[in-house]
């Protein structure tokens, strides 16, 4: 395990010094972009609504019966913006765009084509690493953006249409306004900013460390997506706590 | 002009001295000594699992050795601008074609992501080196729509492109009928002559061995048994030797 996280910091490291290249290799990154955002979007506001929704629908009667029913709004806004949304979303790239790298780049360490590309001098952390790693950098926070917005109209939609809270869609955002700020949001957009070169970090390494034939590119898979789930919830505390102490 | 003389990169020297490769407890390589001339066609030989490609691994620099070295031209591979001051070049035993791009793309790829000269001069360059292996045509054909000896064609029109001073064939005939293999061995032999290139070709294909090498080297259970030209090794009075080259199916 320390090994891993070793190599995984070393990785990240080398990866940071190529940033110069990024230039060179922008189509690779524009097409990695291109890649998350179109498997991922649609699922992200599925995701994301039925989240804003659920949680109104938890907390709304709770404080209906309370009369608190002004604060639905901000309770659904802050949990959707600085917890749910940016955790949630890490998850889903995890699962559906991490998985995805650490198969393509496993399968061509086990097929040699990462040995040709370094008897070519081409060094993968520049070709395979940098671009896939800037490009889920840049993803996920535009993600999380879309998903707060999403999750924000979920929980409207229920606070409004469900019998046992039936507050109004301007009693709703009235109060989501009052008490999100600015701040609010860039603390999740911070932590999804970090959850996502992890994500690209801990997948990308997976991929590269692979042996074996197909059993070892369905384990490196297996073990990128539990790894960088577990990772997530980790910094999610982490990141948390420092964000507190900034007042973020 | 010839070709050979084209070549902006000439030929060199591999020596292999002393090198020593273990994977865990179990050692692979015990201690190989090799020289191998510029521009000779050197073929490593021996039975499966002697630590052929492992040795091969190591003239590029892909593997690091225990003890030992590799020197290229007199200059250790192990040195960081080794791929840079020396134009080497391997065929892999499945091509090792990046899956994701065409053929074309393939070819050039050691052009393009160093940018040695203008997109219309590589795509140029690429068919010439596409039709000297005769798949003209095949530029935009993806990796997973060719045949073995295609895949491996290719993967010789992009050491090819390189203009290697030393070109790595790993099994280059495996997985290939009798016909291709031929045919590959004809390429290699050609580029050899044609190109001033130390080529340097691990198999267990005896035919192929003894059809193309100037000389040849015998690999047993991760030593080198014996090195001499093809006549010297048929008249060898090594029990192994004779074991592995006279070795057949008729019972």
């Amino acid at each position: 395990m320390f090994q891993d996280i070793g190599e995984m910091l070393i990785l990240f490291w080398r990866t940071l010094q190529a940033l110069p290249q990024l230039w060179r290799q922008r189509l690779k990154m524009f097409d990695q972009l291109f890649e998350i955002g179109n498997a991922s979007l649609l699922m992200a506001c599925i995701l994301s609504l039925f989240i804003g929704g659920v949680l109104a629908l938890q907390t709304g009667p709770v404080m209906v019966e309370r009369g608190l029913s002004g604060l639905i709004g901000g309770i659904v806004g802050l949990s959707v913006c600085k917890e749910l949304a940016p955790v949630m979303m890490a998850v889903l790239i995890a699962g559906r765009i991490g998985s995805a790298m650490a198969a393509e780049i496993g399968s061509m360490r086990v097929y040699q084509e990462i040995d040709a590309l370094k008897t070519m001098n081409i060094n993968p952390i520049h070709y395979l690493v940098l671009p896939r790693v800037v490009a889920i950098s840049l993803a996920l926070p535009m993600l999380v953006i879309f998903a707060i917005m999403v999750g924000w109209m979920g929980g409207a939609l229920v606070s409004v249409f469900n019998n046992d809270i039936s507050i109004s869609f301007a009693s709703y955002f009235n109060n989501l306004r009052s008490v999100v700020e600015l701040g609010d949001v860039l603390n999740g957009l911070i932590k999804s900013f970090i959850f996502a070169m992890t994500i690209g970090i801990v997948c990308c390494h997976q991929g590269l460390c692979t042996i074996g034939g197909p059993r070892g590119i369905g384990r490196s898979v297996t073990k990128a997506v539990v790894n960088s789930i577990v990772m997530i919830l980790i910094l999610d505390y982490v990141v948390t706590r420092v964000l507190l102490y900034f007042d973020l | 002009m010839s070709q050979a003389s084209q070549n902006q990169h000439p030929s060199v020297s591999v020596e292999v001295k002393g090198l020593r490769k273990s994977f865990g407890s179990v050692e692979v390589l015990h201690g190989i000594d090799l020289n191998i001339k510029a521009r000779e066609v050197f073929v490593i030989m021996g039975p499966s699992g002697s630590g052929k490609s492992v040795l091969l691994k190591h003239l590029i620099g892909l593997e690091t050795p225990n003890s030992g070295d590799v020197l290229i031209d007199g200059h250790s591979i192990q040195a960081e601008d080794m791929l840079e001051r020396y134009r080497l070049a391997m065929v892999f035993q499945s091509g090792g074609l990046l899956n994701s791009l065409t053929v074309a793309e393939n070819v050039g790829l050691y052009l393009t992501e160093h940018r040695l000269m203008p997109q219309k001069d590589i795509d140029r360059l690429v068919t010439e080196k596409l039709e000297a292996l005769g798949l003209k045509g095949q530029e935009n054909r993806m990796p997973e729509a060719l045949s073995g000896g295609m895949k491996k064609r290719v993967a010789i029109a992009r050491a090819l492109v390189i203009d290697p001073q030393v070109i790595l064939y790993d099994e280059p005939t495996s997985e290939l009928d009798p016909l291709i293999a031929v045919t590959i061995g004809q390429e290699i032999k050609r580029l050899n002559q044609e190109n001033d290139v130390t080529s340097i070709v691990v198999t267990h294909d005896r035919d192929l061995a003894f059809g193309i090498a100037d000389r040849i080297a015998l690999m047993y259970d991760g030593k080198v048994l014996e090195v001499g030209t093809p006549k010297e090794l048929q008249q060898s009075k090594n029990e192994q030797v004779q074991k592995f080259l006279n070795a057949s199916f008729k019972f």
